[in-house]
């Protein structure tokens, strides 16, 4: 559609152009969250958009992830850095042994197990207060880089700092889920998403492609969680409630299930939407709802493939 | 044993509440494949227009049957406006237009209503009724005596009557049973309303239990379409053994081991039986066509 390249010029001119258009310093925090949203997403787009599989229970990893960086560092004396890898790792072994039977299931029912499995998460970190401090959240260690960064003489604000950091972030994972697409593996995701039966009747091994992107989008919807965890340096069990889940699958959706940029575009469009809507107050729920509904309805197939058709449309 | 007695009569009152639920999720689902996450704001709206209808006057018999009818109306202007437009759209586009729904509904009645708890009094006093040493509130009678009215009702609906057979053919096969003269858009619209108003009618009845509030319905939701699922979707006998079942997963795990782990329990029991049974306990073994 929009070539490999061509999407990470276009990340990359995103990611460097906008702060000349921040006014405030809030503006960063609010770019970096869409950067750390986009990341989670964009490993949706490998699960839901290549694979074509449902997963309502993404967030769930994420809260692993993240619990992993305010653990990790209380309980073992890990730096929080290297403690991200570990939740990453954990989270790709968890996927990998839940994902084998689970995977199994179609449709509406790999909705409800995912779902499940989210749930769960979320109420293990909630209720097993010994360990994670329970419902009321618990403090995530400072990550210690940016200290580095001014001793080399580059001075950032906490929130300039997380903003270049997680969209470098994001644009090593988006850069890597560009080359998975054309890859063997993405040709394989692709195909079985298509029609699993088709696929295998070319020697494609369904399960192990369909449990690869699963462990690959828990990997990502990890690092998301571990990145919220310690820029916000705070964590509480809601990272991996279910709305959380359903948020990121309605940006991979919104933007376009398929698409790298898309997954960006949906991201950036869901964590501004709210902010510009708590201006309405009380009837900011209504409108988000709305939102959702009318995207759905209108662009069935996201943003970015419909607004790309209506263009190429009218150049015919 | 009065202890696993009173554990029981609990699950059963819950389990009905959420075999109502499933029921209304497997209307919708048989009739135009969509799972619809605003069931649960259906069964929301039974008990707060039945609270605010109450409030102004209102005799509680009069308040539920315009909080049931109201609700049946917002039914179809859910598949009118959101579900029918969107036709042929992807399952995550489907699951995605009725979560923006129940948001929807949920903000709505936030602003309308308001985000206190409420009450209204049970049909038949507060009195604890003694069976074999376990206490049952009467009004879980009520629930479980509205529960066997909704499936004996709709037994003879779907088995006896034309237009319940009509739906049936309508799940069974869209196209054949268009082909056969069967209006399906007018299915539809008929599938919406009756499981709307049987939501409506589980938050009238159960509301003098559990209280109601603008969310309550999220979490009855996801219940609802976990004990529909553990029936096998799309299959009514499912739900009510779903349900029913999940009532008393959940009464028994909270009684005998954990009652923070209750809602665990349930998705443990999910995630189990949907290993060793992909579509269900009730659901019927498919095979795809290429």
């Amino acid at each position: 559609m929009i070539n490999k390249r061509l999407t990470l010029l276009i990340l990359a001119v995103i990611l460097i152009a906008s702060p000349f258009f921040f006014p405030s310093n809030f503006y960063y925090r609010i770019g970096s969250l869409i950067f750390v949203n986009g990341l989670a997403v964009t490993g949706l787009v490998i699960l839901i958009g290549y694979a074509g599989q449902i997963s309502l229970g993404h967030a769930g990893f994420a809260g692993i992830g993240g619990y992993s960086c305010a653990l990790l560092p209380v309980h073992l004396g890990l730096h929080p850095g290297p403690a991200a890898i570990v939740g990453a790792l954990l989270s790709g072994g968890i996927a990998w042994l839940v994902g084998r039977p689970i995977l199994r299931l179609k449709g509406h029912y790999l909705a409800i197990a995912t779902l499940g499995f989210g749930i769960l998460v979320a109420m293990v970190l909630a209720n097993e207060a010994w360990l994670t401090r329970g419902p009321d959240g618990i403090d995530v260690p400072d990550l210690g880089l940016n200290d580095l960064l001014e001793l080399v003489g580059i001075d950032l604000t906490n929130s300039q700092f997380w903003y270049w950091f997680s969209g470098l972030v994001f644009l090593v994972g988006a850069w890597i889920a560009l080359n998975l697409y054309d890859s063997p593996t993405g040709r394989a995701l692709r195909a079985l998403h298509g029609s699993e039966i088709a696929a295998r009747t070319v020697g494609i091994d369904v399960a192990r492609a369909k449990l690869q992107a699963f462990v690959i989008s828990a990997i990502y919807a990890s690092l998301a969680g571990s990145l919220l965890a310690l820029q916000n340096q705070f964590i509480t069990p809601d990272v991996a409630g279910f709305m959380h889940s359903i948020e990121w699958v309605t940006m991979a959706v919104l933007g376009g299930a398929a698409s790298v940029l898309g997954a960006f575009f949906g991201a950036a469009i869901l964590t501004t939407l709210p902010q510009v809507l708590t201006v309405f107050q009380e009837y900011e729920q209504i409108l988000l709802g709305l939102v959702m509904m009318l995207c759905m309805i209108f662009m069935r197939e996201g943003l970015l493939p419909s607004i790309l058709r209506a263009v190429r449309g009218r150049e015919k | 044993m009065p202890e696993l007695m009173q554990f029981l009569l609990s699950g059963v009152t819950v389990g009905a509440v959420y075999a109502l639920v499933a029921l209304g999720f497997t209307i919708i689902y048989n009739a135009s494949d969509v799972v619809n996450f605003a069931q649960g704001e259906f069964v929301m709206l039974g008990g707060m227009i039945t609270v605010f209808a109450n409030l102004a006057g209102l005799p509680i018999p009069l308040a539920a049957l315009i909080a049931i009818a109201a609700t049946a109306a917002i039914g179809v202007a859910l598949n009118k406006l959101a579900i029918e437009p969107a036709r042929g759209a992807p399952v995550v586009s489907l699951i995605i237009i009725t979560i923006g729904a129940s948001i929807f509904i949920r903000g709505v009645a936030q602003v309308v209503f308001d985000k206190q708890l409420h009450r209204f009094p049970a049909f038949s006093g507060d009195t604890p009724i003694q069976v074999m040493g376990a206490t049952i509130l009467p009004q879980a009678l009520w629930v479980l005596f509205g529960a066997l009215c909704v499936f004996a009702g709709l037994w003879v609906f779907f088995t006896k009557t034309l237009t319940g057979r009509a739906v049936l053919a309508t799940a069974n096969n869209r196209l054949a049973a268009q082909l056969v003269g069967i209006n399906v858009n007018w299915v539809m619209t008929l599938s919406f309303a009756l499981s709307a108003a049987i939501g409506a009618l589980a938050g009238v009845l159960v509301t003098p239990i559990t209280n109601t509030s603008y969310d309550v319905g999220i979490a009855l939701a996801l219940k609802g379409f976990a004990a529909a699922m553990l029936g096998g979707m799309g299959n009514p006998i499912g739900a009510l053994v779903g349900g029913i079942l999940l009532g008393l997963i959940e009464a028994l795990t909270a009684g005998y081991l954990s009652s923070v782990y209750k809602d665990a329990a349930a998705f443990i029991v999910i995630l189990l039986v949907l290993f060793f049974m992909p579509r269900g306990i009730f659901g019927k073994s498919s095979t795809d066509r290429v």
